[in-house]
């Protein structure tokens, strides 16, 4: 294996990653282009900005920039936190399997997420886990659309450091959701909100919903930094 | 009617008999064709001993005295009927045995079940009884065409008239049958005679398995009949200082609370409210002198106790007069957990007490003893109680209980409701509910002398008994040294000229019990180990080393070789693989696996197959035999993989299978098994396949790691690779 | 009340909404085929059909049947299901066969969705079902041998 200085393949390499982050940028900018002539909240006229802006932060950045940056960055190190935490993490699994417990262990029935991330067969999630909470000590926790991503869109956090899953984060062709829906996803989706009600027997995520929601607000506003 | 020549050359059977014709109950033929589970009610019938009725419709009905928890009791021993018979198969149907000294196991002296003997145990038995039945189904017939009887033929329940083809089937010649006495000594079929011993007979209980029909314990209606949960103290040796039910009885369903003496229980119309209502339920409990019961300061104390000497099981030799002489030593412990039966039906029972009467259905393995309990607890004779044996959802020793505690609940609170109760536990109350195969610490040293050979052998066992200070004790201690405790580790039989095997006895408390393959399923993992521990020292390979340590044994080393030669133990494993073997002899049989073991990306262990070779003696059921290994690969595997139970502050910490593994359908390895044809004496099937699994596995693991695994269950860091 | 269709017949029964699927199959309509393992979705024991879905019945409250069909093992009798059946007999799967009826369910819908699985599939889709005899191979080798016969027919 050649060292990596003095490759001429890695300078190729970062091009590509540019024009990645082109790509990107168009992307995420899309829906919101489409929409130009339509009502667009404030609040997601202020997301499309700051993701924009975000994409930008390689120009000169003024001191108030800077810290803005590092604000976004700090609050998606606490929004990180959360998402590494069993009750998110667990159903972003690096594999197909969903994982378990508080030690994250391989869902025992050697479940597998599927094609629509709803099981396979006669081990549907469904199956087993109910519209809501089934009462008593290591129950199966219920949410009426209990899932995994799917197969095409697995959003894994297993593993992730905090700058590569604030990338995946931001990238719309591995969220499936602009921006806005993901900040939805994470304001109101039940599924996410099932986290902070696991049932007994689970640990919480170690801080409120609602301090994960401002926390992951914050970083999108602030510019959705990717942190260092 | 028949001898026990089978029983008196069993040890096994002299260790563990236990209610020596305590039963006084008239003889009676069991019940006929009115109680049949087929409901065939307008047929005469015709009984020529206890276990066989054949009706006039043609249907022989087999009544079996060994439980079916899984084993094939209900197809082997009918078949060893019908092959004496010249039945036709497809007539032929099995019956529960009522309980009645007729009916006791021929080597324990009581109607039970276990020790991997139902097959051995009655081959004499049911042979002469199918024997029986022949001779006066033939007579009848002779006596019907005035011809004699030596003229005449037998074949697929017919009698035939060789020289003019006249038939009669069995049917058709019952009433006459039945005046006719059978002599005391039969003679019995030439082996190449047989039609259905040795050969593949499909399972008579397979249809109503698989359509929901089928009646276990937990399964059984009877009219108006209550369900009962138990509250039953957190820890072992607790009892209940108060409760407040007052909860419980607002719950809609439930009925009463009452209490008995292994705790509280919730009466209902249904399992749910029980268990809401036992949910609700408030009770302090005295926790008593276990309450502090925890699983690191135990292993500490059992550590403390293997450097005790300990009662000696076996001593050949002087190992002090050669102990210097070896060039190299190996001085290790093993240690094996507590471990629970699990099996998949939950334990449970009904009974229906009444003033003048008392019947139980129920899965149990032990009749007699949970008869008499009954009996005692009712204050009712013997003969006043009735008990029905249903399938059982699995046994694996967890229903031979010498308390007879799940029947004695059932009773209690029956009698407490004056109403047929079921007591059914819940997985909780399984896997907490003690009775388990006993924790075991195993310290043990060896020498090898400068060719490799061992010099000696020191091995001293720490585990609790179950048999001291109880009926089982006068049997089965002696000279101070429970053989259920030292089994498979003091009747080596690997040639060692100096050998010193001992046992301690840990502390009683936790409630201990026999389970599948009893001390060899501890044992054999150590000796197993040690064995391949020894091998590696002497450089040499773990088949040929034992092998050579095997000579003066032929049967284990036809064994041996057959399982080494149908794994190809002579060609390279694949690579990212292990291979390992084990051998160990039990309940009359040999057996011995090779496994192929390699490592997953996720840091778990894939045993991808298992060669299988047993040596059981004459087969009866091939299927049966080839069923039982893949199903003690199975069991072997869950407990080498996952089992354990511990304890912290008294408690158990498991509770179901989320925490107390069983091995999955994606774990289960392919498992090729290899009967011998042997001229050997016939042995058992149901658990001797269990004791080699996990060392057979853990040494494959050792080709991998270069870590010997000492400690089950398996860890990850087992798993790392040798630093 | 709730209303409730199993295999094909309707039932009103009168129990707490709460109440497991299996209790109410069990205890109030006496179909005990369905069996009791584990209680917390773990084994399989008590899997039943709701609208083709093989649901955990011990963790499902009656509350999610209404309006819906549950199959059980005794109203089991389709094609794929005599199929099953004869296979089981043909390779002498059970043992104890406690475990059994919530393995025939568990396969059907395996059959149903994958009609000839591979070896990953049958460990995909049976991996629910604990049998502690330990019947596996033989399940997989029914299940292979039920997707190669020849469609049965049904009443």
């Amino acid at each position: 294996m050649k060292k990596n200085t003095g490759d001429s393949r890695f300078s190729i390499k970062y091009f590509l990653y540019f024009v990645l982050a082109l790509g990107f940028i168009t992307a995420v900018a899309q829906p919101f282009n489409n929409k130009k002539n339509k009502t667009i909240s404030p609040e997601n006229k202020a997301i499309a900005a700051a993701t924009i802006t975000d994409a930008t932060t390689i120009n000169d950045k003024s001191d108030a920039d800077k810290k803005r940056e590092e604000e976004s960055a700090n609050a998606f190190n606490e929004v990180y936190k959360v998402l590494m935490h069993p009750r998110c993490m667990n159903c972003h699994p690096s594999g197909d399997a969903p994982l378990q417990g508080d030690d994250s262990h391989i869902h025992v029935q050697n479940v597998t997420r599927g094609p629509d991330g709803k099981g396979l067969y006669a081990m549907k999630c469904s199956n087993c886990h109910q519209s809501e909470n089934v009462a008593g000590l290591n129950m199966p926790p219920g949410n009426p659309n209990w899932h995994l991503p799917p197969a095409n869109m697995k959003m894994i956090f297993q593993g992730r450091t905090p700058a590569q899953l604030a990338r995946q984060l931001k990238d719309p062709k591995q969220t499936g959701k602009s921006m806005t829906q993901l900040l939805e996803h994470v304001e109101h989706d039940k599924l996410v909100l099932g986290g902070w009600n696991p049932g007994d027997g689970r640990t919480l995520p170690p801080m409120s919903h609602e301090e994960f929601a401002k926390n992951f607000r914050e970083w999108i506003e602030k510019g959705a930094a990717i942190p260092q | 009617m028949y001898e026990m020549n089978n029983a008196s050359r069993r040890n096994f059977l002299k260790t563990t008999a236990v209610v020596g014709g305590g039963l006084l109950l008239g003889f009676h033929m069991p019940a006929f064709a009115r109680n049949s589970r087929f409901g065939i009610t307008d047929v005469t019938n015709f009984a020529p001993n206890a276990f066989i009725r054949i009706g006039t419709d043609d249907i022989i009905t087999v009544i079996v005295n060994h439980s079916e928890m899984g084993q094939g009791a209900y197809t082997s021993l009918p078949m060893l009927v019908a092959d004496e018979l010249d039945a036709d198969w497809s007539k032929v149907r099995f019956e529960s045995a009522p309980v009645d000294p007729v009916y006791n196991h021929p080597g324990f002296g009581m109607q039970g079940t276990g020790g991997s003997t139902s097959t051995w145990v009655e081959w004499d038995r049911f042979r002469n009884a199918g024997a029986a039945g022949r001779y006066m189904l033939v007579e009848a017939a002779a006596q019907t065409w005035g011809v004699d009887a030596a003229t005449c033929k037998t074949e697929k329940g017919f009698v035939i008239h060789t020289a003019t083809g006249r038939k009669l089937s069995y049917g058709q010649l019952v009433d006459k049958a039945a005046a006719i006495k059978a002599p005391e000594k039969l003679k019995l079929k030439d082996p190449k005679d047989y039609k259905f011993i040795g050969k593949p007979v499909k399972r008579l209980d397979t249809p109503e398995k698989i359509n929901g029909t089928a009646i276990f314990g937990i399964d059984v209606k009877v009219p108006n009949l209550l369900t009962a949960l138990i509250a039953r103290p957190p820890v072992f040796g607790g009892k209940a200082k108060s409760f407040n039910a007052s909860k419980v009885k607002a719950i809609p369903g439930v009925i009463e609370v009452v209490e008995i003496d292994r705790g509280i229980a919730i009466v209902a119309n249904g399992f749910w409210p029980a268990k809401l209502g036992r949910d609700a339920l408030d009770v302090v409990w005295d926790e008593g002198a276990l309450a502090s019961l925890d699983s690191s300061t135990q292993a500490k104390q059992y550590e403390e106790l293997a450097n005790q000497p300990g009662a000696v099981a076996t001593k050949e030799g002087d190992i002090a007069s050669v102990k210097e002489k070896a060039v190299k030593t190996i001085e290790v412990a093993y240690d094996l957990p507590y471990l629970a039966h699990a099996p998949m039906e939950p334990l449970n029972c009904v009974a229906d007490v009444k003033a003048d009467s008392c019947e139980i259905w129920v899965g149990t393995q032990f009749q007699t003893v949970d008869l008499m309990t009954a009996a005692h607890i009712t204050g009712l004779k013997p003969n006043q109680v009735k008990l029905h044996t249903t399938l059982l959802g699995g046994g694996f020793g967890r229903r031979a209980v010498l308390d007879a505690h799940f029947v004695s609940e059932a009773v209690q609170v029956s009698k407490a409701m004056k109403a047929p109760v079921k007591v059914i536990w819940t997985r909780e109350d399984d896997i907490r509910g003690g009775y388990y195969r006993p924790k075991a610490h195993h310290k043990i040293s060896a020498g090898l002398d400068a060719s490799g050979k061992p010099l000696y052998w020191q091995h001293n066992i720490v585990c609790q008994s179950f048999a001291v200070g109880t009926p089982l004790e006068a049997m089965m201690v002696k000279d101070g040294v429970d053989s259920t405790a030292v089994e498979g580790a003091s009747d080596l039989p690997y040639h060692i000229p100096n050998l010193h095997v001992a046992w301690n006895m840990a502390p009683n408390g936790v409630p201990t019990l026999w389970w599948r393959s009893v001390g060899s399923s501890h044992t054999a993992f150590v000796v197993e180990g040690m064995i391949d521990e020894l091998a590696k020292a002497a450089d040499k390979d773990p088949y040929q080393y034992r092998r050579m340590l095997l000579e003066k044994h032929p049967r284990l080393l036809n064994v041996l070789d057959t399982v080494a030669e149908k794994a190809g133990w002579k060609n390279p494993v694949a690579a990212g693989r292990g291979r390992g073997i084990a051998i160990h002899e039990s309940f009359g049989s040999v057996v011995a696996h090779v496994a192929e073991v390699s490592i997953t990306k996720n840091n778990t262990l894939k045993v991808h197959k298992v060669v299988t070779a047993i040596d059981c003696g004459q087969v009866v059921n091939p299927d049966t035999i080839k069923a039982q290994m893949e199903g003690c690969v199975a069991f072997g595997l869950t407990a080498a993989l996952y089992g354990e139970i511990t304890f912290e502050k008294g408690r158990v910490k498991q509770r179901n299978f989320h925490d107390y593994k069983i091995l999955r359908m994606n774990e289960m390895p392919l498992v090729e098994v290899h009967i011998l044809d042997s001229k050997e004496k016939m042995g058992g099937v149901g658990e001797p396949g269990v004791p080699p699994v996990a060392p057979a596995v853990m040494n494959a693991l050792f080709m991998l790691t270069g870590k010997r695994v000492r400690s089950l269950p398996l860890r990850p860091d087992d798993l790392k690779k040798k630093a | 009340m709730i209303n409730l269709k199993v295999n094909g017949k309707a039932y009103q029964v009168d129990v707490d909404p709460s109440t497991p699927i299996l209790w109410v199959l069990r205890d109030t309509l006496g179909l005990n085929g369905t069996k009791f393992g584990c209680g917390m979705a773990q084994c399989g024991a008590c899997t039943v059909h709701l609208n083709g879905d093989a649901i955990r019945s011990c963790v499902s409250p009656v509350s999610r049947a209404a309006g819906k069909e549950i199959m059980t093992i005794e109203g089991l009798s389709d094609d794929i299901t005599k199929r099953l059946q004869e296979a089981w007999i043909a390779e002498d799967v059970p043992q104890c066969g406690y475990c059994q009826s919530g393995q025939i369910m568990a396969a059907a819908v395996l059959l149903r969705n994958k009609p000839n699985p591979t070896d990953n599939d049958i460990d995909l889709g049976m991996s629910g079902n604990i049998c502690r005899c330990g019947t596996y191979q033989r399940v997989r080798n029914a299940i292979h041998r039920a997707a190669k016969m020849k469609p049965k027919a049904v009443k």
